[in-house]
């Protein structure tokens, strides 16, 4: 805004000259730079200014530096918790990657088969998941694994695997891969459609060329369509990364702001939320709720520009 | 199309795609069927025969009947839609703007503007929380509707103005240039010839807008938990949180919380699937 304003000083008469710049522009624009700025922008930049202070009972702040991170990430009151969730959501993270995406992946394959009848059937019911609330996934799964129902058992008994079964999300051991897995059956549907517009975009020439030439389907797919659909694996890695490490509602909904048992689904949604507001005998605390946000701010900005940097700009190269 | 090719040699292998494809939507659909059915179901026959259709004998309402006497889910549906509505149609208008100024007109800090409001697409809004909630106190916005419209709108223009700032591109210079032979003000451009051009978008930027709304529960916990304000989201987990050994409420509200969005996804799934797969099919 402030160099549109500078160059309507400097050279109205050009300006003029040229075109009706100025005022239309600023009209147009004004409403978006103002809500996001005010809404969005600055919130971030003063939870960061926020995270280099401390409150006391009085509410009165202190510039205390990065006291708060030392804290967080020294202090065996909070780092024991922050190194934990941290660690959980890089878990919840790298099951995303393997199991979502890859499942995905596959049915982006088997969609994208030409001439397949239903297609857009299944791909409108297998993304229906998506479409609800992670809060209302979270209830359903719970009743479903709930032992109580038993339905979970009796669908285990009937393929013979009842010998599997166990209250799954009330075991540390196991509570979170299974709320991991929760969330990759609702969100399969977003990598399935991003990887299978990119296979549509694929020239149907390219594919009849390499089978001519006498690729088998798997060379095919390693050597032609893989190598193509690789910006869009990048795309859908960063969202994937975006989402998880910014995730809360499951957790939340399933096993409440204590991320149990004892703790073994926290991550850093949750965490935040804990620090910010408090649980049981803690006291929230805004500052200390700002450096968590600070810290996942940083982890989401290196994912993402290790994205933009390293992967994208090396994937563009390659492709075209 | 390599239909010969192809064609011929993929046969034996069909039926095997659609068993997988049709394993998968079991696996997709099951769980919420089995909420939606168990719901219209007495307690005795959600337990004795889960898997089993309502019928005579174990049909019952009584699960909704508790839900609409302790809960008000009338109003909490009621704040949902407007909050979403409300969003949307900022979020459709101001977006629009944005997206026309900066794709029609070159002006200095023309990029930079561009780059600056893409931050948001990246960068999850939640992460200002703290500020968020401070600044909605000194407002006093505190369990307000309008609270969390500010938010949403704020949330959901980045990538509002990225995908009708596309869209936009495509519209054929020659319409807008023959206004401004007519004299027509940039404004009327925008407003009687842009706008409706880019309906077919604005469905697509709805879907993505309307659906993150509605489904949050991260800012109405924050921003609106109490008062009346709460959404259909933050409703139902509030309501389950209290009732959470009610098997037949808690079924019945999983049901009315899931049914309008399964409505409206059935009847609008064109939009979002080719707002996903935009580009693709050429």
């Amino acid at each position: 805004m402030t160099d549109l304003t500078a160059s309507q000083v400097q050279s109205t008469d050009a300006v003029r000259a040229r075109s009706r710049f100025p005022v239309h522009i600023a009209v147009f624009l004004a409403p978006a730079v103002a809500i996001y700025t005010l809404f969005s922008i600055y919130p971030l930049i003063d939870t960061i200014r926020l995270s280099l202070y401390a409150g006391d009972e009085t509410g009165l702040r202190s510039f205390v530096g990065l006291q708060n991170f030392r804290t967080l990430l020294a202090d065996p009151n909070w780092s024991g918790q922050f190194w934990n969730a941290l660690r959980n959501n890089l878990i919840f993270f790298a099951i995303h990657m393997v199991v979502q995406n890859g499942i995905g992946l596959g049915l982006a394959m088997l969609l994208s088969l030409p001439r397949l009848t239903g297609g857009s059937v299944y791909r409108t019911l297998i993304f229906l998941p998506t479409m609800l609330s992670v809060v209302i996934i979270g209830f359903i799964w719970q009743l479903i694994l709930n032992p109580l129902w038993g339905i979970a058992p009796s669908l285990l008994d009937a393929v013979g695997l009842r010998s599997l079964f166990g209250p799954w999300l009330g075991q540390e051991s196991t509570a979170l891969l299974t709320v991991s897995l929760i969330s990759v059956w609702q969100f399969v549907g977003i990598p399935m459609m991003l990887i299978y517009a990119a296979l549509l975009n694929i020239p149907d020439d390219l594919l009849d060329a390499a089978t001519v030439d006498g690729a088998g389907p798997f060379s095919v797919f390693w050597f032609v369509r893989l190598p193509l659909i690789l910006p869009t694996l990048g795309v859908v890695s960063i969202l994937t990364f975006v989402a998880n490490f910014n995730a809360f509602d499951l957790i939340y909904a399933i096993k409440g702001a204590l991320a149990g048992p004892n703790f073994s689904t926290d991550i850093l949604g949750t965490f935040f939320y804990r620090t910010f507001f408090g649980f049981q005998l803690q006291v929230g605390s805004p500052t200390m709720g700002a450096a968590v946000a600070t810290a996942m701010l940083v982890i989401i900005l290196i994912g993402v520009l290790i994205y933009l940097f390293g992967v994208q700009r090396r994937l563009q190269r390659h492709t075209f | 199309m390599g239909p010969t090719v192809r064609g011929t040699t993929a046969r034996p292998g069909r039926i095997a795609v659609h068993i997988a494809l049709i394993l998968y939507t079991i696996l997709a659909l099951g769980p919420i069927l089995l909420i939606l059915v168990n719901a219209f179901k007495t307690r005795r026959a959600i337990f004795a025969d889960p898997l089993g259709l309502p019928n005579g004998q174990t049909f019952t309402t009584i699960g909704f009947d508790r839900v609409f006497a302790n809960a008000d889910f009338g109003l909490y549906f009621f704040n949902s839609m407007t909050v979403t509505l409300v969003s949307l149609v900022l979020i459709v208008l101001i977006g629009a703007m944005a997206a026309w100024a900066l794709t029609e007109y070159r002006f200095p800090g023309n990029t930079l503007l561009s780059l600056y409001l893409a931050i948001g697409i990246m960068v999850p809004i939640r992460l200002g929380s703290v500020s968020i909630l401070r600044m909605m106190v000194e407002l006093n916005l505190v369990n307000t509707l309008t609270a969390l419209i500010l938010v949403y709108v704020a949330q959901g223009l980045p990538l509002a103005i990225l995908i009708l700032g596309e869209f936009i591109q495509q519209i054929p210079k020659d319409l807008r240039d023959a206004a401004r032979c007519d004299g027509v003000s940039e404004y009327r451009i925008f407003f009687s010839i842009i706008l409706p051009l880019i309906s077919p978008a604005i469905a697509t930027v709805a879907v993505f807008t309307m659906v993150p709304v509605w489904n949050d529960l991260w800012f109405p916990l924050i921003l609106a938990p109490g008062d009346g304000k709460q959404t259909i989201t933050l409703g139902v987990q509030q309501f389950i949180g209290q009732y959470v050994t009610d098997w037949n409420a808690v079924l019945a509200s999983l049901t009315l919380a899931i049914a309008p969005v399964l409505v409206l996804y059935l009847v609008f799934s064109r939009y979002l699937v080719r707002g996903l797969t935009a580009g693709a099919v050429k």
